[in-house]
C-alpha cells in the first residue's frame, strides 16, 4: 500500500452526521450561551463586544470567569491566568488525541483543533477507546456547539431576561452529566477504574488545597500517570492499523 | 497591569483571551509532535483522557448542591442500566430540575 505519511481517510458525510449527532446537546447549550450574553451585559460589555468574545474564545467557562472579573479597569495578566488555567484542560485534550491527528496533514489538523471544545472532544475519545477514529466529530460536533454558543450568546444580549435563571431547570448540570454518560460509555478496565480512583483523589485534592481552576489538569496527569506504569497487556486487540503499514 | 474597558482596551482584551484559548487547543497536540509515541507514552495519554471526564465531575459533584449530585447519580445509574447516553442525561437534567424544585 502506498506509504502516505498521512492516511486518515476524512469523511465529509460524517461531519454532517456529527453535526446532527450533537444538534440535541448543542439546544442546551443556547441556554448556557444565553446566560452568558446576559452576564456580560450585566458585567458592562456592549452586546458585540460579548458576541465577539463568544465568537472568538468560545470557551464557556473561561469567559463566565472573566466576565467576573470586569470592571472600569481589568488586570490584564490574573485575567489572562485565570483564562490559560479554566482552558489548560484543552492541552491535554489535544494531547489525549495526538495519535490520531498526526493522520492528518499539519494544516488540516491544526483547522480540526480550532473547534476542540468539552463535548466533541469527549465524543471523539470514547470512540477512539472504542477503536474507532473519529476526528469528523471536532468539526461537525465543534461546528454545531459553536454556533449554538454563538446564538445562544446573542439571545441573551438582546432578550436576557428569557432565561433568568437556568440552574432552576437543571441545565448548568448538562455538561455534567454529559461528560458523566461519555465516560461511563467507554471501555472499563481494571486499569481505566484504578486511575479514576487516582485522578478523583487527586482532582479534588487540587480543588481543595491548590489555586483555583487547576483540579482538572492535576486530577487528569494523576490518572494518566497509573496508565504510564500499567500497560495493558493484550493490547493487539485494540483495531489501530499501523500507520506504516 | 491593568487595561481601561474602553472600546479599544476590550478588543485587546478579547484578542488576548482569544489568543490564549487557542494556544491551549494547539499546544498539546504540538508538544505530543516532538514525542515519540511508545506504548507506554501511549497508555498514558489514553489513561489521562479517561480522567479527565473524571477530574471534572467528581469536584463538581463535592461542590454542587442535591441537585448537583442527583442529576450526576441520575444519569451514572441510566447509564450503568440503559447504556445510552442521551436518556441517561435527560434524566439526570429532569432530577436536578426537579430536586431543586422541591428543595427550593
Amino acid at each position: 500500500m502506498s506509504a502516505t505519511p498521512y492516511p486518515y481517510q476524512w469523511q465529509p458525510a460524517r461531519v454532517r452526521a456529527e453535526f446532527f449527532r450533537l444538534l440535541p446537546i448543542s439546544l442546551f447549550v443556547v441556554a448556557f450561551g444565553a446566560a452568558f450574553g446576559l452576564a456580560a451585559v450585566q458585567e458592562g460589555l456592549e452586546p458585540l463586544q460579548a458576541l465577539l468574545m463568544s465568537v472568538t474564545v468560545f470557551a464557556g467557562a473561561s469567559q463566565f470567569a472573566a466576565v467576573d472579573m470586569w470592571g472600569t479597569e481589568v488586570s490584564l495578566v490574573p485575567l489572562l491566568a485565570v483564562v490559560f488555567a479554566i482552558n489548560s484542560r484543552h492541552l491535554l485534550m489535544g494531547a489525549s488525541l495526538y495519535p490520531v491527528l498526526r493522520e492528518l496533514p499539519p494544516v488540516k489538523r491544526y483547522g480540526v483543533l480550532l473547534l476542540l471544545t468539552d463535548a466533541n472532544w469527549a465524543v471523539a475519545a470514547q470512540d477512539y477507546q472504542n477503536g474507532r477514529k473519529n476526528l469528523e466529530v471536532i468539526v461537525g460536533g465543534g461546528l454545531v456547539l459553536w454556533l449554538a454558543w454563538v446564538i445562544g450568546t446573542i439571545l441573551g444580549v438582546y432578550f436576557g431576561g428569557l432565561l433568568k435563571d437556568p440552574q432552576a431547570l437543571g441545565l448548568d448540570m448538562v455538561l455534567g452529566c454529559f461528560l458523566l454518560a461519555m465516560a461511563l460509555g467507554g471501555k472499563k478496565s481494571p486499569r481505566t477504574l484504578v486511575a479514576w480512583g487516582v485522578a478523583s483523589a487527586a482532582a479534588l485534592a487540587a480543588w481543595r488545597w491548590l489555586p483555583p481552576n487547576i483540579h482538572v489538569v492535576v486530577g487528569a496527569l494523576a490518572g494518566g500517570v497509573v496508565g504510564f506504569f500499567w500497560l495493558e497487556t493484550g493490547r493487539v486487540a485494540k483495531p489501530r492499523p499501523d500507520p506504516e503499514a | 497591569m491593568t487595561v481601561e474597558t474602553t472600546p479599544t482596551g476590550i478588543l485587546i482584551i478579547i484578542a488576548l483571551m482569544a489568543v490564549v484559548t487557542l494556544a491551549t487547543r494547539y499546544g498539546g497536540a504540538f508538544v505530543m509532535s516532538f514525542v515519540r509515541i511508545s506504548p507506554r507514552i501511549e497508555s498514558f495519554i489514553n489513561t489521562m483522557a479517561s480522567s479527565v471526564l473524571i477530574a471534572i465531575i467528581v469536584p463538581m459533584a463535592f461542590s454542587g448542591d442535591a441537585g448537583a449530585l442527583a442529576a450526576l447519580a441520575t444519569t451514572a445509574l441510566t447509564m450503568l442500566i440503559m447504556q445510552r447516553p442521551l436518556p441517561a442525561i435527560a434524566a439526570g437534567i429532569l432530577a436536578a430540575a426537579l430536586v431543586r424544585l422541591f428543595t427550593g
